[in-house]
């Protein structure tokens, strides 16, 4: 167990001209649980790839404990990485897919029988330790995967989306086991995944990256709560977050003409962003053109267009919908974007003039 | 006259409309009805197959079987059975023996160099990533060369006045005189198989090593820090099904398709040269017109291939891990 730092860590492939990783800063601490989140191709699998060493690092340096690893085999660097097909050996029973990174480190025969018999315990793999992974489920497959990692006691868990061969009520499963396998075992674990669901019910701490770049860094709920760009916003969240052209005029927000909300930021064009959440149907409000509703159950999403803009708004009530409603938004829960650059701008609010909608 | 043309077209007619019915009929079996809606098609479909099994398999084992109990006149004008003399012949003549143990080391040499050699090649290629495919080509590209044509490279090679070999074993301070001395003969013939077959294993190690898969690959790198270690327990396993084909292709490859390279080095040389056993069922066949001797050493040879084929089949198999 140890904690992990990647210090201003890059990577440009050979006869590339554009970094595919660049300038990543994160600390992280003994035990935490690391979430790397993004759409395809924005690098998160690089970079795991690169803390386990399958891919080398042209920039910065990787810290695994004490000890810099940069140079270092993936055998040398005390991680266990879980592959997303699993990656079992064909042609090794689940105890000897378990027992060989071990053997290999020349561990004792009780020492590997011992530890063996622990993690397939945990993972209720008993059962199957003399079959063959053909002979095994997705699920048990995935649990294998996991036991190869256990036994080893290494530094660091690297995970690289796991889950996503799975079907979608075993993810949610194996989402909470491998959650609470890692509270109980305390190993410091770096997880990739392109599911933001995923992302926010696994991760202490999530790191959402865009082209290479670290976009935010932060606790599940607080980029929830506060995403730092356009981007975090329409990434983190279902159904995400809509994105509109406002305007700040005469210190109050308006969207396709309609007055939302004094604040006290500097006039122009900004991108407001709104959770389907915050936004309720109201008998008064701005007008919403109604195009099509999803029925989720306990609640519904109603998606229209303000003026030309697309929004979603979650609807809790039975009521029939109308064509036309109005919808409110409570002037707490908005969030500002600069326009050109897309980052965040803090709401400077002006609580003795809220206005009514 | 008349009555009898109107019976037989009418049994024409009765057996026409038999064999029609029977082309028409269904099948009984509903998967197989599936796939062919009448009897006779498979068997439209296996026919040009099956004529050329027989024709180029069956019925001449049937005709060694048949003549290797017989002693035939040179000149083909009569043949009189002797039992299994021709066998007993073969087997206690000390040629044969000989040919015989020439023809175990020849087989063994020829595998496992061509095999190891080929795999060694497979493995070193596939870990080249710029220039891949013109190292795969230069590699490949010897399979294209007929056996016959090897051999006569082999020979210049090989050359005892202008062979660049022969020189490079004056330099060691050899004479090498292939094609008089049985040893340097012996050694000139594997190297040249085994230069032949090399590439043919090639192709294959190379597609089983590509075939394993990425991430198992770099799982072995997590797991084991040795390169060799991670070959020999991870890749190799793998590559099993693939290495227990090809023993089996080389295998027969050493036994019958040598036959060219081993006629372009021997022929027309003085004797006591090695041969194979199939070299020698030719020449006591043909050059010998012993008709009778050379049918009894070819059945040998073949129950000798079908014992070992079942040999490979039942002991390696078991051993061989299918993905």
């Amino acid at each position: 167990m140890a904690h992990l730092s990647l210090r201003n860590v890059g990577k440009t492939y050979a006869g590339g001209t554009q970094a595919a990783v660049s300038g990543i800063d994160i600390e992280i601490a003994d035990g935490e649980f690391i979430v790397l989140v993004g759409p395809s191709g924005c690098g998160k699998s690089t970079l795991l790839r690169m803390v386990a060493g399958l891919e080398t690092t042209t920039e910065g340096e990787i810290h695994i404990g004490e000890r810099l690893v940069n140079k270092l085999d993936p055998a040398e660097r005390d991680i266990a990485m879980v592959f997303q097909n699993y990656a079992l050996y064909p042609h090794m029973t689940v105890r000897d897919n378990m027992a060989y990174g071990l053997k290999n480190r020349g561990e004792s025969k009780t020492t590997i029988a011992e530890r063996v018999a622990e993690a397939s315990r945990m993972l209720e793999l008993g059962p199957y330790l003399d079959r063959k992974p053909r002979a095994l489920s997705g699920g048990q497959r995935q649990r294998v995967a996991m036991g190869r990692a256990i036994v080893r006691q290494p530094a660091a868990f690297l995970f690289d989306e796991p889950l996503s061969n799975l079907d979608a009520k075993l993810r949610v499963s194996m989402r909470m086991e491998i959650r609470k396998l890692q509270k109980r075992l305390g190993t410091t674990s770096l997880y990739v995944t392109h599911d933001q669901l995923e992302a926010m019910t696994l991760a202490d701490r999530l790191v959402v990256l865009n082209e290479g770049r670290v976009e935010q860094i932060g606790a599940p709920l607080e980029i929830y709560r506060k995403p730092a760009s356009t981007f975090v916003a329409s990434f983190i969240g279902a159904p995400a977050m809509s994105l509109l052209d406002a305007r700040i005029s005469d210190g109050a927000i308006s969207l396709e003409g309609h007055a939302l909300a004094r604040v006290g930021n500097a006039s122009g064009p900004v991108t407001l962003g709104l959770r389907a959440e915050d936004l309720r149907i109201a008998p008064q409000g701005i007008p919403l053109a109604v195009e099509h509703v999803e029925e989720l159950g306990a609640q519904r999403i109603v998606h229209g267009t303000i003026g030309a803009q697309n929004i979603a708004v979650i609807e809790v009530g039975e009521a029939a919908i109308q064509d036309n409603v109005h919808v409110a938004v409570d002037p707490d829960k908005l969030h500002l974007f600069d326009t050109s650059t897309g980052r965040r701008l803090e709401v400077q609010s002006q609580p003795h003039q809220e206005m009514a909608l | 006259m008349t009555e009898t043309t109107i019976r037989t077209a009418a049994s024409n007619r009765a057996l026409l409309s038999r064999l029609r019915a029977w082309y028409n009929a269904d099948t009984s079996n509903p998967v197989k009805r599936v796939q062919f809606d009448r009897p006779l098609t498979p068997w439209v479909f296996l026919l040009p197959q099956l004529a050329v099994i027989v024709i180029f398999f069956y019925w001449p084992s049937v005709q060694a079987v048949t003549s290797s109990f017989y002693i035939e006149d040179p000149f083909g004008f009569g043949s009189t059975f002797v039992g299994t003399e021709n066998y007993t012949d073969a087997v206690t003549s000390s040629q044969y023996a000989s040919t015989a143990v020439f023809t175990v080391f020849f087989c063994a040499m020829v595998t496992a160099l061509s095999l190891g050699i080929g795999l060694l090649l497979a493995v070193k290629a596939d870990k080249v990533i710029r220039g891949a495919s013109s190292y795969k080509t230069v590699l490949i590209s010897v399979y294209a060369i007929a056996p016959p044509v090897a051999g006569l490279v082999g020979m210049m090679l090989f050359d005892m006045h202008i062979g660049p070999l022969t020189d490079l074993a004056a330099f060691f301070g050899h004479d090498l005189r292939v094609g008089i001395d049985y040893g340097d003969t012996a050694f000139a013939l594997v190297v040249i198989s085994v230069w032949k077959q090399i590439p043919y294993n090639f192709i294959f190690f190379l597609s089983g090593l590509q075939s394993v898969p990425t991430s198992v690959r770099e799982a072995a790198l997590i797991d084991a820090q040795s390169g060799l270690r991670r070959f020999w327990d991870v890749t190799l396993p793998l590559l099993a099904p693939t290495a227990f084909f090809l023993l089996v292709i080389n295998i027969t490859y050493a036994m019958f398709d040598t036959f060219p390279i081993i006629d372009v080095v021997v022929k027309d040389k003085p004797a006591n040269n090695p041969i194979t056993l199939v070299y020698k069922v030719y020449l006591d066949g043909f050059k010998g017109n012993d008709i009778g001797g050379s049918s009894a050493q070819s059945v040998i040879l073949m129950v000798a291939v079908a014992a070992l084929t079942v040999m490979q089949f039942r002991f390696l198999e078991r051993r061989v891990h299918y993905g």
